[in-house]
Parts: C-alpha cells; sequence; structure tokens
C-alpha cells in the first residue's frame, strides 16, 4: 500500500512516489503533444477569418430562416433516390459479405493460411475507407449517378457486416454442428441446418443497423456526384441558397431519425 | 387397436417470421420494393463501359502506388490530418468530460441533465460533413474548420458513452465514499473517476481513430486534411496517387485500430 509521511506520522496517499512520477511524465507528454500539433496545424490558419466567424455565422443564419417550404416539391425525388441508394446498396453488401464472413470465421474458413487473411484484408480495406471516398472513387470511374451512390454504399457495408457477422459465426454453439455432421450432412446442409439458424436473428440485425448508417450516409453522398438529396445540396450550396439548404437539413435529420426509429422497432422485434 | 400415425415427413419451420401472413405480406412488400426501386434507377450504361478502362488504371493505380510525385502534397495532407486528430481528440475529451458528467441521471440535478443531454442530442444528429460544410462557411477553408467539425462530434460521442458508464457504476463504491462525509468533487474523484477512467481512456482511444478516419472524410468539402490531397488527386485523374494515399489512409487506421485495441486491454 502506498504510504507518505505527513506531520512526522505514515499516512495512506493514493499512488505511489513512482505512479506520482509516471503519471505526471505521461500528462505532460499529452500537453506538450498538444501544443505541437496546434502550432503546427494553425501555422496557415488566417486569425481574421476566425475573428469574422461570429459575425459571418450571423450572417448566414439570418439567411437560413426561414427555411424554404415550398423547395419541397423538388426533394421528393431525390429523396426516393436516397432511400434506393441506402437499400440497394445495404442489400449488395450483404450479399457479397456473406461469403467473405465464412470464409473468415476460423471455424468455417476453408482454408486458414489463405482465404482467411484474404477475406480479413477485405474486410479491413473496405472498413478504413469512407462511403464519401468511395463515392468519390466510382463518380470518377463509372460516372455521376445513383449507381455509383449504390455501389460506393454497397463497398462500404461489405466490411461491417462481414466483421459483425463473422464474430456470430465464431460464436455459436458447435454441439449443434456436431449432431447436423453425425446425421450425415454434407458440408452444404451442415450449413444450412446448423450454422444459419443460429446466426440468422444476429444476421437480421447486422443488416437493418447497417441499412440505418447507410440511410444517414447515402443523404450526403450527392456532395461528390453520386445521387440522391446530397446532389441538391451541393446545388443549393453553390448558389449559396441557405434556405433551401436549411430545407434540405430538416428532410435530412427528419430521414435520419425515421430510419433510425425503425431500425430500432425491427430489432426489438428480432431479438 | 388403432396406431397413432406418425408423421413420416418433416418440414421445416420458418426461422424468422413465424406468422405465414405477415411473412408473405413481407416478403410482397419487399418485391413490389425492389421492382420499383430498381426500374427508377437510371444507368448509364455506356458511360459505364467506357468507365470500366479508368476502373482498370484505379485497380493498377492501386497495386502500382505512386508515393513520390505528389509526396509533398500528400505530406502536408498527412501532418494536417494527424494534427487535426490529435488537437480535436484531446479538446473534445476536455468538453465531453463534464458534459458527460452533467449527462448522468445519478450524478447530475434535472435540468443540468436535460441541457447536457440536449448538447448530446443536437451534436450525434448532425453528420461531421453537414457541420463541416457550415464551419467552412464560417471560420474559411483550411484545417482549423475540420478541427471544429471533429471536436464538435467528439463530444456528442463521448459525453453519451460516458454518461451511461457513470449511469452503471457500482453505487456501493460512492455510497461508502459518501458516507465518509466526502464532498462532491471528492466523491467524483475518489468513487466515479477510478471506476470509470479505464473505459473513459478506451473511448477516447477508439475516437481518435474515428476521427482520424473522419479527416480523410472532411477534406472533401474544404476541411484540409488528407481528403484535400485524395480529392485532388482523384479530380486529376491521377490514380497511381489516389492510391497511394488509400493505402496510406489504410495502414495508419489499421496500425492505430490494432495499437488501440492493444492499450485499452493493457488498461484495462
Amino acid at each position: 500500500m502506498p504510504v507518505s509521511t505527513l506531520n512526522g506520522q505514515p499516512a495512506w496517499a493514493h499512488r505511489t512516489g513512482k505512479a506520482r512520477l509516471a503519471l505526471w511524465a505521461g500528462w505532460l507528454g499529452l500537453v506538450a503533444l498538444f501544443v505541437f500539433c496546434w502550432e503546427v496545424m494553425t501555422e496557415n490558419t488566417i486569425w481574421d477569418f476566425v475573428r469574422d466567424a461570429p459575425q459571418q455565422a450571423a450572417d448566414i443564419g439570418s439567411r437560413m430562416v426561414p427555411p424554404a417550404w415550398s423547395y419541397m416539391d423538388r426533394l421528393w425525388w431525390p429523396l426516393w433516390d436516397t432511400l434506393n441508394i441506402a437499400t440497394l446498396g445495404t442489400l449488395m453488401g450483404i450479399i457479397i459479405a456473406i461469403p467473405v464472413a465464412f470464409l473468415a470465421a476460423q471455424n468455417t474458413t476453408p482454408s486458414y493460411y489463405i482465404a482467411r487473411p484474404i477475406a480479413l484484408f477485405i474486410i479491413v480495406a473496405s472498413r478504413s475507407i469512407n462511403s464519401l471516398i468511395w463515392a468519390l472513387l466510382l463518380v470518377s470511374i463509372i460516372g455521376p449517378g445513383v449507381m455509383a451512390g449504390i455501389v460506393a454504399i454497397g463497398l462500404r457495408s461489405i466490411g461491417f457486416v462481414a466483421k459483425l457477422l463473422y464474430e456470430a459465426i465464431e460464436e455459436i454453439e458447435e454441439t449443434q454442428v456436431e449432431a447436423v455432421t453425425a446425421t450425415g450432412a454434407s458440408g452444404a446442409q451442415v450449413i444450412n441446418y446448423a450454422i444459419v439458424p443460429q446466426i440468422l436473428p444476429a444476421f437480421a440485425g447486422i443488416s437493418v443497423f447497417r441499412w440505418d448508417i447507410n440511410i444517414r450516409e447515402s443523404t450526403i453522398l450527392g456532395l461528390v456526384g453520386a445521387g440522391g438529396i446530397g446532389l441538391q445540396l451541393q446545388a443549393s450550396l453553390n448558389v449559396l441558397a441557405w434556405s433551401q439548404v436549411t430545407m434540405i437539413f430538416i428532410v435530412i435529420l427528419a430521414t435520419v431519425v425515421v430510419s433510425e426509429w425503425v431500425s430500432a422497432k425491427v430489432r426489438h422485434a428480432i431479438i | 387397436m388403432t396406431e397413432t400415425a406418425h408423421p413420416t415427413k418433416w418440414k421445416r419451420p420458418p426461422i424468422l417470421i413465424r406468422d405465414a401472413r405477415w411473412r408473405y405480406a413481407i416478403y410482397g412488400g419487399a418485391l413490389v420494393y425492389m421492382v420499383l426501386a430498381i426500374g427508377s434507377v437510371e444507368v448509364n450504361w455506356i458511360r459505364v463501359y467506357e468507365g470500366l478502362e479508368r476502373g482498370w488504371r484505379f485497380i493498377q493505380g492501386f497495386l502500382q502506388p505512386d508515393f513520390t510525385t505528389r509526396w509533398y502534397d500528400i505530406r502536408i495532407g498527412l501532418i494536417e490530418s494527424l494534427t487535426m486528430t490529435v488537437t480535436s481528440t484531446v479538446v473534445g475529451v476536455l468538453i465531453s468530460v463534464p458534459i458527460g458528467i452533467g449527462a448522468a441521471r445519478n450524478l447530475a440535478p434535472p435540468v443540468v441533465y436535460l441541457v447536457c443531454r440536449a448538447i448530446i442530442a443536437l451534436s450525434r444528429a448532425l453528420q461531421e460533413i453537414i457541420i463541416a460544410i457550415l464551419l467552412v462557411a464560417m471560420f474559411g477553408f483550411g484545417p482549423f474548420a475540420g478541427f471544429l467539425t471533429l471536436s464538435f462530434a467528439t463530444i456528442g460521442f463521448l459525453s453519451k458513452l460516458l454518461a451511461e458508464d457513470i449511469e452503471d457504476i457500482d453505487e456501493a463504491q460512492a455510497e461508502a465514499i459518501r458516507a465518509t462525509g466526502a464532498s462532491w468533487w471528492q466523491l467524483i474523484n475518489y468513487a466515479i473517476q477510478p471506476q470509470v477512467m479505464p473505459r473513459l481512456i478506451g473511448l477516447s482511444l477508439y475516437r481518435l481513430d474515428i476521427n482520424f478516419r473522419e479527416s480523410a472524410v472532411i477534406g472533401i468539402v474544404g476541411a484540409g486534411g488528407i481528403g484535400a490531397t485524395l480529392n485532388t488527386a482523384i479530380d486529376r485523374y491521377e490514380y497511381d496517387s489516389a492510391g497511394a494515399i488509400i493505402l496510406i489512409i489504410i495502414v495508419i487506421v489499421m496500425a492505430a485500430e490494432y495499437s488501440s485495441s492493444h492499450v485499452r486491454k493493457w488498461v484495462q
């Protein structure tokens, strides 16, 4: 127990002297790192713009209200596109993620040293890159439009769904697999009758969860030209039509809240 | 004597949706939606076909990344992204600790609780990219707007999880400290802080990781960082430089994820 001396008497202390020193050194290092990063980051910052910011904020704020309610008439179609991007993208991601997950799970992978690392690399690569970056790439490759958005959302979803799904596969109860194997079932039959029923609830939960995230992400994909309501946002921003921007923000917020509600309901019903 | 009829055939029961009517309704609805949705997707197949050659060039660029030609730009973008990540995480954590304590039902009075929860809800509802658009309009282009965006996003994420963690603490320890006549600050310091500190460190590291990933994105709307460099590279159709940048992002994210999971294990 750490003990210090107080008025010649031994007294309890929270930490030993060495621990306290190490703690201070750690904090000092963190502060030094922060100050260093701050200096490097703000090297090229134009402070006049920063000082100007409250004024700018007030100016933009005054132009943002009231929202252009009538602009809603032109938002229904992009909203439908956004919904399609999220849903079809999720579907595409799931379809590719299922085999990847079975290849990556330790108990179902056909080869531990070849297939599993490849599957894990696919998962990591898909997860590290945000869907907006995928969209940026795809718009330049297959051209602007809803299709690029769907593929971008799909590519981003693979890693997420596959990671959670392969963790679920690794956690299944092996006795059921053994029981089905003991009846003389083939590999595909084992997957169908022993593994699928065990992971299906988790799978449905993951899919709905990802769909919810995808709705959120697909609202902004249009900023780089990949279709949906983000296209309108970009157009309104380009002409500085701030009241239309507010209207779009309201629609995006409402969509996100509704999708979150739907996904919570569905997941509650499944689990 | 009649024998009871044994079933000789087994029909697999449906797994997820038990009620047949619901099942058919949901399948039918999904089918109708799919037809409508796929029907409304307009694809310019000629453009896609023309794009295949570019896609191939991108894959080639990814396999043979070019780090050297644009290294100066990549270096600036990386430094901006990394410094932005560190500063915004530190500031975000510093602000989210008091808000997290305020949003914990067992510590804060109702008024403070509601205010803090409102701040959290606001920060979580808006996506980083939307905040970045607004902040770039107010503070001008560059990493400073990105720093503010990431700090704001960090607050919502960390405060919420910290508040939930504080609400889940072992109340017996808090009661024991209270019984010694400790003040509110002493209660926080000796009863709450030791219980939530490991998780707070873990969450901060996790957020550091997320902030780096996000810093690669908000550059697209002008908030500095590696995203701006990537955007430029793709706009110039320099797929080998773009491949290099994406590889760098993947490597840094992997390294951050790996090391943060190690530190988290060590802390807990």
